[in-house]
């Protein structure tokens, strides 16, 4: 398949690149949202309900994480490699945190005994907040920019990735994620456990808002090479505008009982965040921070333009199919959480 | 230790523990197809109960897998970046090919496998299997052509950029058929099948010898012999063909495996051992007449002696590895065969002997898919991407050994602690049985199914 010149296979592919990591925090985010407020019931019942409010699809989100990582991967080697080898250590770090969560979830409801239950319990929990925690690190980098030599290698330390902007990124994805969790598990529970959550959502509201709140005001003060674009072009404003609305939004739906209007607020508050922040590193992938002209953007990373042609049909051709059957499984597994044999 | 040496460790010993899963769920896959099927073909409950008990251990399988299968994509990056930057324009197809069309289907259709019992119609759930079992193939293939094309690397060109030569592709078809793709994939999956297959063997013949479950035990002792079977016998054909095609492709390779230093009509051996000082193998040679039926034209081969010694792999290992795995292949394959035939023939539930043997027969191929990828992978050596670009090449530019240490230390501690627990509930799950219950299907499952069967 040949696609018309006038198409900017690049930047097909930094919105598709993006489209994956979005989808990822949409639908991971609230598995790893449900994980990091685990420990706030002591009881089993509670603690299995939730675990199986996520148990069919939690494995299919984490695939977005990898397509992501794939497609980064082969349509940007270079951003790839930079970055995965110069975050070495949180990368590793990431990694035992996933397969914690991911075994924690399989492990956890095969013994009935106390002790085993609370250490997957644990690992669950802290392996979530941890993901949570080190992808909002990664991206607080990203926007910040990193220190990038000449040869396009990572030239920063370890230390250097934790500053505080990173750090607080970190908090906020973690706050964000613990949100879009507990209005999910609202929607996928009743009676008691329900209302107990009820309770936590507007914690972890004003947590979040508190969060976006001081990150937003840093973005604006220390990172101004981000403002810089929306200041050229005044029409992003209406992005942060929307995303603005969708958090303001979701408080008055859960006042009205209306769980699910609040839980697509959130993920339309996370669509306009990414988007808001593709916009304003666009073109770049990777700023170099302090020497800008290091930068890895979409054309100076990227693969051929015959493989990001034959990535796209590929991505054409399965695109559609991987809608309509993640839709499905959502449709089949809609309703109320009911533990049954089969269950965790 | 330097930073070469424990990356490859590091990536060595992640990718071996990773590879014990995924071949237990290709394999158990199609073993659930087969059950599944028969139930819904037959209405006995007894295949039910079947499906129910594999899917429960392919449930434990399969999350190992994805746990552990994360750690392989993220490192391509992390440890061996330059490795990266060289084949993402190549790799990149395949690997997102490999997310798209396979672990989206898996792990979508798996929660409908896993939770959708009483949910959904027994045809949906049935196509769900398929589905689950298909995806996990799928993404056999796309990991194994894009490892061929290190092997033998074909439809690209190399192009000079600032960061580095890197490889460029021009013909997907010919990456994607490259000369080693289709025989390796072949033999990659004709093994997941026997790990599967000799699993379900392994856990039936137990039950027999306890007298427990027996029944159930019967039943699913047939499924997991007829796919042993076949997939023995299919391996013997793919094995040969791979093993033609190194020869063809990769003689440095073919050489290391069988010691062979002069160029000249290659022997083959049962075993041995090469002395890689005085260049000899001591061992057990195939008799020439057959060698000359098996290789016909090809017998004649490079030896080791014309290849540089800086670019030759280890000669011992490899020819030990690649002889393990060759050995218990057959010995898999007489295995099956001897299994199938006696239960033809209604005897092999009574012969306690042989029964042991099936016991632990689901360490061969466990041992042999290792071996082999070992083989494979250390004959390829010092090539990370075969003539192109060497191992060392690869590495991360700037990552320190201190950290890859780090890494590997924690690896070790939490993958021997992921495996102490698995094989603990693998163990409490098979010591705790079957279901009774799952003999009645309930919920959408149930009415369709006889009730005398």
């Amino acid at each position: 398949m040949t696609y018309p010149g006038w198409l900017d296979l690049n930047a097909v592919w930094f919105v598709l690149v993006g489209v994956l990591f979005t989808g990822y925090a949409l639908l991971d985010g609230f598995d790893l949202g449900v994980g990091a407020l685990h420990l706030f019931t002591r009881q089993d019942e509670h603690r299995r309900i939730m675990l199986n409010a996520i148990g069919p699809v939690w494995d299919g989100n984490e695939v977005w994480l990898v397509t992501g990582g794939g497609a980064l991967f082969a349509a940007f080697p270079n951003v790839y490699a930079t970055v995965f080898s110069g975050f070495y250590l949180p990368f590793i770090l990431l990694l035992f945190a996933l397969i914690f969560r991911a075994v924690a979830i399989e492990f956890r409801s095969k013994q009935p005994m106390r002790w085993w239950r609370q250490i997957w319990d644990v690992g669950f929990a802290a392996g979530s907040l941890l993901s949570s925690f080190l992808i909002g690190v990664a991206m607080g980098n990203i926007a910040w920019g990193v220190p990038i030599d000449e040869r396009g290698e990572f030239a920063g330390s370890f230390l250097g990735l934790l500053h505080p902007y990173a750090l607080l990124l970190g908090v906020t994805t973690v706050a964000l994620f613990m949100m879009h969790g507990s209005i999910y598990v609202v929607m996928k529970t009743d009676g008691d456990l329900q209302q107990l959550v009820r309770t936590w959502i507007n914690r972890t509201i004003i947590f979040f808002i508190i969060c976006y709140a001081v990150t937003t005001m840093a973005t604006l003060l220390y990172v101004p090479h981000m403002a810089a674009r929306v200041r050229a072009q005044p029409w992003l404003f209406s992005v942060a505008v929307v995303n603005m609305l969708a958090i303001a939004n979701i408080p008055r739906e859960i006042h009205h009982g209306r769980d699910f209007r609040a839980f697509l607020s959130s993920g339309l508050a996370m669509i306009a965040l990414m988007t808001l922040f593709g916009l304003e590193m666009f073109p770049h992938l990777v700023l170099s921070n302090p020497d800008a002209a290091h930068s890895l953007t979409i054309y100076n990373a990227a693969s051929s333009p015959k493989t990001l042609g034959i990535m796209l049909t590929i991505a054409l051709i399965g695109a559609p199919v991987v809608l309509a059957y993640t839709v499905s499984i959502y449709w089949i597994f809609r309703g109320k959480v009911k533990l049954d044999r089969m269950s965790y | 230790m330097d930073v070469l040496l424990l990356s490859r460790i590091q990536f060595a010993f992640t990718i071996a523990f990773h590879y014990i899963y995924p071949p237990l769920s290709i394999g158990l896959g199609v073993c659930l197809v087969i059950m599944e099927g028969l139930w819904l073909k037959t209405g006995n409950p007894l295949y039910h109960q079947l499906a129910r008990f594999w899917t429960r251990i392919f449930a434990l399988t399969f999350a190992m897998g994805v746990a552990t299968g994360i750690v392989m994509e993220f490192e391509f990056g992390t440890n061996w970046a330059t490795y990266s930057r060289f084949v993402g324009d190549v790799f990149g197809s395949a690997l997102a090919a490999e997310g798209i069309f396979a672990f989206f289907l898996e792990s979508g259709f798996l929660a409908i496998l896993l939770f959708g019992w009483d949910k959904v119609g027994r045809r949906l759930h049935y196509f769900a299997t398929w589905m689950v079992c298909l995806g996990a193939h799928f993404s056999a293939v796309w990991i194994v052509v894009a490892n061929s094309w290190q092997q033998t690397p074909a439809g690209f060109r190399i192009e000079e950029t600032p960061n580095g030569p890197r490889a460029v592709i021009t013909d997907f078809w010919a990456m994607v058929f490259n000369p080693s793709s289709m025989d390796r994939l072949s033999h990659v999956l004709c093994g997941a099948w026997q790990a599967g297959a000799f699993l379900v063997i392994s856990v039936s013949a137990f039950y027999l010898l306890r007298r427990r479950h027996e029944a159930f035990a019967k039943a699913s002792m047939k499924v997991g012999l007829a796919v042993a079977l076949v997939a023995a016998v299919l391996q013997l054909l793919t094995g040969h063909s791979s093993a033609l095609g190194v020869m063809r492709n990769q003689p440095a390779k073919m050489a290391a495996f069988e010691g062979h230093y002069e160029t000249g009509d290659m022997p083959v051996y049962a075993f041995g051992w090469v002395d890689e000082e005085r260049q000899v193998v001591t061992g057990l040679r195939v008799p020439s007449p057959i060698l000359r039926w098996m290789l016909g034209d090809q017998a004649h081969l490079q030896g080791l002696n014309e290849v540089a010694p800086a670019d030759r792999p280890r000669v011992n290992t490899t020819f030990q590895l690649y002889h393990l795995m060759v050995g218990l292949g057959l010995m898999l394959l007489a295995l099956a065969l001897v299994g199938c035939v006696l239960c033809w023939r209604g005897r092999l539930f009574a012969r306690r002997g042989l029964l042991w043997a099936m016991v632990f027969s689901v360490l061969g191929p466990q041992i042999a898919n290792q071996a082999g990828w070992f083989a494979a992978e250390m004959g390829r050596q010092p090539w990370i991407v075969y003539g192109l670009l060497r191992t060392r090449e690869g590495l991360s530019a700037v990552v320190k050994a201190e950290a890859v240490l780090t890494s590997l230390i924690l690896f070790t501690l939490v993958y021997l602690l992921l495996l102490a627990v698995f094989l603990y509930i693998l163990n409490d799950k098979i010591t705790h049985g079957p279901d009774e219950a799952d003999l009645t299907p309930g919920g959408k499952l149930a009415g369709h199914g006889r009730a005398e069967a």
